[in-house]
């Protein structure tokens, strides 16, 4: 987990939670653009996910595995389950929960890195 | 029977953001009462409660209409906790040695758990029966 990764997937996170907030106020349903944009963003962190394993699995430094872990699974979970409720509700609400799911896709970029050197709590 | 309101249009958010506290909470004061106990007792406790009630608050929220009753009272458990346990961690600061949800009215999360209630509340007054919109 380094820097420039997680600056990668926080900004990619950012632009998606920047377009879904910009439909949000043009008063838009989710549709296929953002969510291919999503998708891409998901590519990404999937990726994260399985390179964070084995590094977690392969480093000599003390990192707490556990938070490490679960911050891992759960950053991979938020923008499926975000994109499926909001695209299931047929209104600007839906795009707002996009919105939403982006953001915490970015808090959780920023708490991996945080974990992975140690500078967290 | 169950009715969508609660779950519809800006409620939509209501329970997306609830559920990332409910997993949040959840996840934080697991870890903490896995791995550290004893290290604050009352403040993991509170934590795992406060957990409790995001997840009833998130279910009860998105299921709407019988589930409305547990709604209010998850809800209203959840503005009194946040305020009690804020208070709390400021007034009593040595059984907080580590942060929680709701340490100083949910500082460690942008003070978004000390409006979240009232947001629910707010929300459940709105959709309330023979109300429209």
């Amino acid at each position: 987990m380094t820097e420039p990764l997680a600056y990668l997937l926080f900004g990619l996170a950012a632009v998606v939670a920047v377009w879904a907030g910009a439909l949000t106020v043009l008063n838009r349903r989710v549709d296929n653009p953002l969510f291919y944009a999503a998708a891409v963003v998901e590519v990404a962190l999937v990726a994260t996910m399985v390179g964070g394993f084995i590094a977690l699995a392969t480093t000599d430094r003390d990192v707490d595995g556990v938070t490490f872990s679960g911050y891992l699974l759960t950053i991979v979970l938020i923008l499926p389950i975000g994109v499926a409720w909001g695209a299931s509700e047929k209104t600007r609400w839906g795009t707002g929960v996009v919105v939403i799911a982006a953001l915490v896709v970015m808090v959780l970029s920023w708490r991996l890195l945080q974990i992975w050197q140690g500078t967290s709590v | 029977m169950s009715d969508a309101s609660t779950r519809s249009g800006p409620g939509r958010i209501l329970v997306a953001v609830y559920a990332v506290f409910a997993l949040a909470a959840t996840a934080r004061s697991s870890v903490q009462i896995g791995t550290d106990f004893d290290n604050a007792p009352l403040a993991y406790s509170l934590s795992a409660v406060a957990a409790a009630i995001y997840i009833l608050a998130t279910v009860a929220l998105a299921r709407g209409g019988r589930a409305r009753p547990l709604a209010w009272a998850a809800c209203t458990a959840e503005a009194v906790g946040v305020f009690t346990v804020g208070t709390l961690s400021i007034v009593a600061s040595d059984h907080f040695p580590d942060a929680t949800v709701w340490s100083v009215y949910g500082q460690g999360y942008g003070y978004v758990p000390a409006v979240l209630p009232f947001l629910g509340l707010a929300w459940l007054w709105r959709t309330r029966e023979g109300h429209a919109g």
